[in-house]
């Protein structure tokens, strides 16, 4: 006799896609991985897995994803957002994800900058990669 | 004269000088009395996007309590980043909750009471100007210039906060239109150059750089223009070996030499061909 199946998602409910979701506003349930924002994004080629990958992660409650490049190479462009059928902004959910990590004592930040570099970078990396 | 309270930023008083040289000259002769608001600080450059990261609103939220101050309801910026972080702030913040907060923390300033309608050099050519009357202040036509509009991220994006529709834009093209010059429509217009990345990850806006000058000269262009100060020194300053050598300059050059100010950059992009008065491209 076949076993009932359970589509609902209490099974994927994690404590870690709560707290992404907390800190970034966005519900990593709405994505239903098309990809969109993969196939926009000007940096997927410099990630180790690709933004809708990620999101996947956050919705399996993994959190590998705070280990990710992914993360620290996107710059908050929002392309995919403007392009996401679902209306997901998942540059918010990458933010949550650098936070999380960056308030765990993880950070990129190079010890000193890549030269020449202009003051209005320089705030702006020390937004996005200090606690 | 219409008086207009105005933002610089930290880069107009640096790296982005010629910018603000040649916008505020050209505001003037457009009717403007630009008045820079009281003790400023740096917005940020780039906004949270975090729900608890409220610290990070304080900068830009505290300019436009100057602005406030001032009794002014509307301010301009110059910078693309600036207007992003300001006008996103504003609204982040007009929740009561949060207003709350921001106010407490800033115990020392009034209170920020929201309603500041923050404006980009763009929108105001564009809806209070109009391109007939920019035209009609035209001195030197950029007549027979290719002029690539690169936007970047932060006027486009997010969607509640774009200059203009954020997947067909056409106000950069129609301003420079305005100015006698062929606006040249490329792909890589939208796309972003790396922005803060520069300064771990240069490897990466270098490669960006590349791809969006090759995309730029690949459709005819002399020039890239942009308003934004990071696009700028990402596009000219991490330019690759072997990248097509076009010049990236502002907006605020070309208005102000269409105008008939000095613009050393832009002079050089043009010579006067003496049959007919009209500048041609110097062969960039």
């Amino acid at each position: 006799m076949a076993s009932e199946l359970d589509l609902s998602r209490d099974r994927l409910d994690a404590p870690f896609a709560r707290r992404v979701e907390e800190l970034s506003g966005e519900n990593p349930y709405a994505c239903y991985q098309c990809g969109k924002c993969s196939a926009g994004c000007p940096f997927a080629d410099y990630m180790d897995v690709l933004p809708n990958q990620v999101l996947r992660l956050v919705q399996l409650g993994d959190e590998s994803a705070l280990d990710l490049s992914a993360p620290w190479v996107c710059a908050s462009c929002l392309a995919c957002g403007v392009r996401c059928p679902k209306g997901v902004d998942i540059a918010k959910t990458m933010e949550a994800l650098r936070l999380l990590a960056l308030r765990k004592g993880i950070s990129p930040a190079p010890a000193t900058p890549d030269r020449p570099c202009p003051q209005i970078a320089l705030v702006g990396a020390f937004r996005k990669l200090t606690p | 004269m219409k008086k207009l309270a105005y933002f610089p930023g930290c880069a107009m008083k640096d790296q982005a000088r010629p910018d603000e040289n040649g916008a505020l000259q050209a505001l003037a002769i457009l009717g403007y009395e630009v008045e820079e608001i009281p003790r400023w600080n740096c917005c940020g450059t780039v906004y949270s996007l975090a729900q608890d990261d409220l610290m990070r609103h304080v900068g830009p939220v505290r300019n436009l309590v100057r602005v406030q101050g001032m009794g002014e309801k509307r301010v301009l910026t110059l910078c693309a980043m600036c207007y992003g972080t300001l006008t996103r702030s504003a609204r982040f913040v007009e929740e009561p909750e949060r207003l709350e907060r921001i106010n407490a923390f800033m115990d020392t300033e009034d209170d920020f009471r929201g309603g500041i309608e923050v404006v980009h050099l763009l929108t105001l050519l564009r809806d209070e100007v109009g391109y007939e009357k920019l035209a009609s202040k035209v001195k030197r036509s950029l007549d027979g210039l290719k002029v690539a509009t690169y936007y970047g991220c932060v006027l486009l994006r997010p969607r509640e906060f774009a200059v203009d529709d954020p997947e067909r834009p056409e106000v950069m093209e129609r301003v420079v239109e305005a100015m006698g010059g062929t606006p040249t429509v490329f792909p890589e217009r939208m796309e972003c150059c790396g922005a803060y990345l520069t300064v771990g990850r240069s490897d990466v806006v270098t490669d960006r750089a590349g791809r969006i000058l090759r995309s730029a000269r690949g459709n005819g262009a002399d020039l890239v223009v942009t308003t934004c100060p990071l696009c700028q020194f990402n596009l000219d300053e991490r330019r690759p070996a072997g990248a097509p050598s076009l010049p990236v300059l502002y907006l605020g050059q070309l208005l102000a030499w269409a105008m008939g100010v000095d613009e050393p950059a832009v002079a050089a992009l043009v010579s006067k061909e003496p049959a007919t008065g009209k500048p041609v491209p110097s062969g960039v």
